[in-house]
């Protein structure tokens, strides 16, 4: 293991030690507001693994977002499991529906693909709206016995609803890195730099891409599960929110830069700062970001961290040598 | 001697971060045949593209007719007389064989070669004109690559190894056209594999390998076992 | 009876979503770019419309000498100043940017125009139908359908016997060499956008004068388009048509069954045909 590797690991350790003890030092909002920013850490990471990486542009994750929220309504109104337990659901769950969509969805030509995901999470969303046993279309809250067999009281289930956030958010970035250092990750690289490359050194493209797609699925699903533990009730028009779950992370990944692992740990502080200086400007807050995001597409494609690493050469969480970076 | 037509000073070029050429110096005298020779990979193709904006260079590093226009698109090149006949042929799939050549004759200067006089150089593209370029042979798609240039009623033509692929004979028809295209008035580079052929039919020959000029003069002043020689770069 | 009036009334649907389906078929066709923004566009053209009939009280369908020229400009411009810059191999960049788009032009719309949802009197023409035997077809569906024939027939046209068609041809096969016969590719890249954002806004106009729309609207005239686009087959704007006819029916019919079905069922058609003809119905021969 290199020296940079041993020095971020030990960072990440401290940050998590002092995240994880935030139910001493945090109020009730700001663990709240630190759990949302893990989880869209999370979803983040996922994102760019898939578009930055893959090079699988889907503008459908809500689908699995969605899936995982229904997951726990499923697990403990219709089958009468705790809670946690739908966690492991939601994760075959969104990873079977992933590798039945990838099956039609990977006939489509690079662009298409993307709104493919759309209709693909669409169609979902339309079928969980049509299930009367799961409250139809005005949706359904998590019934209170099962709330409460998470913990006894209040603040320990927010505890516990927290710590798992923080460790979704943490475990999916210490994951994403650890994989992109493995011997598939190396595969992944070459795909982000070189598709055409990438084939000549027998790289499996459709291999790699159906299991970045199914696992990414599967682990969005679980994070669906948490944040719909956290919100207690599940609608369609909330579970499978394309603005939420899909438009809020895409520019997060895009801004902060994509294609980069540091991309999503920059672009989530970038736009939770955002939305903290002009969360009262609602509409005005999204036209900002929509036209931040263009400009960072058209002048540094590489983002903000795109832009430091040109300018200073640092790199965070050092992944293998790059092959081409044009 | 008079100025030359077209001219290459200093020129270094490249894809991104991958430097092909260096320092390129190149003169092509009006009404004459310069042969580009050098093995795959020595940058022919990249001097070309070069040469007609198809890749960024400096503003001075090429001057054709007395001015400079290294600073000028791709797409100005036709209609100031500057035509490419490119390796592979690369004609439009999707538009028939008069379509392509209407296409350059839209794009490039007016004059003398039309359509119909292409149609009288190469009289078997008459009756495929409205047939797909696909449906060609390999040779019929040369003839209407070249007439692609040539109704473009250009000064200098630039040929891209316009035998490869071609079967010998047909090559021979092909090059057959090549003395009536000089009489016209027009200048051209050929790069081209066939040294021997090269030698007996170019005024002047530059050698390139590995990006760099290493050989270029008269072609009567070299052996065919010096160009070789330089050639592979020994 | 109800499902013979179904399939007429779907086919005529399948009109408007030719209409969603063209901009978006032409531009891929010519640039492989696919505008994630093009239902937002729609919808922006009938906010236009909206804003042009209010100010010179022209009609509706009038109101297209003003909205046609001025959407081709936006998208002349778009395409000339944001999006030819992040043309090429990489497919990121471009779907990227059309989503930015979508997000900024939603958003400006709410800001500008509320979220009250809005409609195009077109006077008496909305409620007017021919009846033939049982069945009553509306005219305006019935002139929405005719007007998508036209336009394609008119857009053929353009691609196979004009100069601009050669010259939109000759790009998509090859950009590089296009441009070394003095094709001025930027341009044309352009002018596709221009010549896709005027029948966006025939688009518009026609979806605003048939049912209500809000800022909102865009997303699911992309989606709609969208398919009618892969039902049809890429790379052609007869089979396009097809495609939009082939899910107008496939909506008729699962609204037949249910009202909630009616998209799901055109979705369903949609992945049907990925499964069996992934190529689509009437895909163009290489």
């Amino acid at each position: 293991m290199s020296k940079s590797v041993i020095r971020v690991s030990l960072l990440l350790a401290v940050v998590t030690l002092i995240l994880a003890l935030a139910p001493l030092w945090a109020g009730r909002s700001d663990l709240r507001l630190i759990g949302e920013i893990m989880a869209y850490l999370a979803l983040a990471v996922l994102w760019n693994l898939l578009a930055g990486y893959a090079g699988l542009m889907s503008v459908g994750q809500q689908a699995f977002v969605g899936l995982g929220g229904y997951m726990l309504m499923i697990s403990t109104v219709m089958l009468g499991l705790p809670p946690l337990a739908a966690l492991p659901l939601a994760f075959v769950l969104a990873g079977l529906v992933a590798a039945g969509f990838a099956r039609l969805l990977f006939r489509l030509e690079g662009a298409y693909f993307a709104i493919g995901t759309w209709v693909a999470a669409e169609s979902v969303a339309l079928v969980f709206a049509g299930i009367p046993a799961l409250g139809g279309g005005a949706g359904m809250s998590l019934p209170t016995d099962a709330v409460r067999s998470i913990a006894a009281s209040r603040e320990m289930r927010e505890f516990v609803i927290y710590w798992l956030m923080l460790g979704l958010g943490i475990g999916t970035l210490v994951g994403a890195w650890t994989l992109i250092r493995s011997k598939p990750g190396l595969a992944l690289m070459a795909l982000r730099d070189n598709p055409v490359a990438a084939v000549s050194v027998g790289v499996n493209i459709q291999r790699i891409r159906f299991w970045t797609y199914v696992l990414v699925a599967a682990i969005t699903g679980v994070i669906g599960a948490i944040i719909f533990l956290q919100k207690l009730r599940v609608s369609p028009q909330a579970a499978f929110s394309l603005q939420d779950w899909t438009v809020a992370v895409i520019f997060i990944v895009v801004i902060g830069g994509i294609g980069r692992i540091e991309g999503a740990i920059v672009g989530t502080a970038v736009y939770f700062l955002l939305r903290e200086i002009l969360g009262d400007y609602g509409v005005t807050y999204l036209i900002v970001l929509g036209v931040v995001a263009i400009l960072v597409v058209s002048f540094s494609s590489g983002g903000i961290w795109g832009l430091i690493e040109r300018r200073f050469g640092w790199s965070l969480m050092p992944t293998a040598r790059r092959m081409t970076d044009r | 001697m008079s100025d030359p037509i077209l001219s290459v000073h200093g020129l270094n070029a490249g894809y991104g971060d991958f430097q092909a050429l260096f320092g390129i110096d190149l003169a092509l005298a009006e009404g004459s045949l310069l042969g580009l020779v050098g093995a795959n990979g020595a940058g022919k193709s990249t001097l070309f593209k070069a040469i007609l904006g198809l890749l960024p260079r400096g503003r001075e590093a090429v001057t054709f007719a007395g001015q400079p226009i290294g600073h000028l698109r791709p797409e100005a090149m036709l209609r100031l007389g500057l035509a490419l006949v490119p390796e592979g042929r690369r004609l439009f799939r999707s538009l028939s064989v008069e379509e392509n050549l209407q296409l350059a004759a839209q794009g490039g200067r007016r004059g003398d070669w039309t359509v119909e006089r292409v149609f009288d150089l190469f009289p078997a593209l008459r009756e495929k004109r409205h047939s797909p370029s696909q449906s060609l042979s390999g040779g019929q798609q040369q003839m209407v690559s070249i007439g692609r240039a040539l109704v473009a009623n250009p000064r200098v033509i630039l040929f891209d190894e316009v035998s490869l692929g071609l079967a010998p004979i047909i090559v021979n028809d092909v090059y057959a056209a090549l003395p009536a295209i000089l009489q016209s008035g027009i200048s051209a580079i050929v790069v081209e594999q066939d040294i021997e052929r090269v030698r007996r039919m170019a005024d002047t020959l530059v050698c390139l390998n590995e990006g760099r000029v290493v050989l270029a003069g008269p072609s009567a002043d070299f052996t065919k076992a010096q160009i070789t020689h330089a050639y592979f770069g020994g | 009876m109800a499902y013979v009036d179904a399939v007429v009334q779907g086919i005529l649907l399948g009109g408007l979503y030719a209409l969603f389906a063209t901009g978006l078929s032409l531009i891929f066709g010519v640039m492989r770019l696919v505008n994630i923004a093009h239902g937002d566009f729609i919808v922006l053209g009938a906010y236009l419309a909206l804003v042009v009939v209010q100010a010179t009280g022209l009609h509706p369908f009038a109101s297209l000498i003003l909205v046609v020229p001025l959407m081709a400009g936006i998208g002349y411009a778009i395409q000339r100043g944001l999006l030819n810059r992040t043309l090429g191999p990489n497919l990121l960049p471009p779907i990227l940017v059309t989503f930015g788009l979508a997000v900024v032009i939603q958003n400006g719309l709410l800001t500008l125009f509320s979220t009250d949802t809005r409609r195009l009197a077109a006077g008496p023409i909305e409620t007017a139908s021919l009846s033939l035997g049982p069945i009553s077809v509306g005219w305006l569906p019935l002139a929405t359908f005719a007007v998508a024939v036209v336009l394609i027939l008119g857009l053929e046209l353009l691609f196979y016997r004009t100069a601009m068609g050669r010259a939109f041809r000759a790009t998509t096969d090859d950009a590089e060499m296009a441009r070394a016969m003095g094709v001025n590719t930027r341009h044309v890249h352009a002018l596709a956008m221009a010549l896709s954002f005027a029948v966006i806004a025939i688009a518009g106009v026609f979806l605003a004068a048939r049912s209500n729309f809000d800022p909102f609207s865009g997303p699911a005239r992309l989606i709609f388009g969208f398919e009618a686009v892969i039902i049809g087959g890429l790379g052609s704007l007869w089979g396009t048509l097809a495609g939009g006819v082939v899910l107008g029916v496939a909506q008729a019919l699962g609204a037949q069954i249910s009202p909630q079905f009616q998209i799901l069922a055109g979705h369903l058609v949609f992945f049907l045909i990925l499964a069996v003809r992934p190529r689509g119905l009437f895909p163009r021969m290489e």
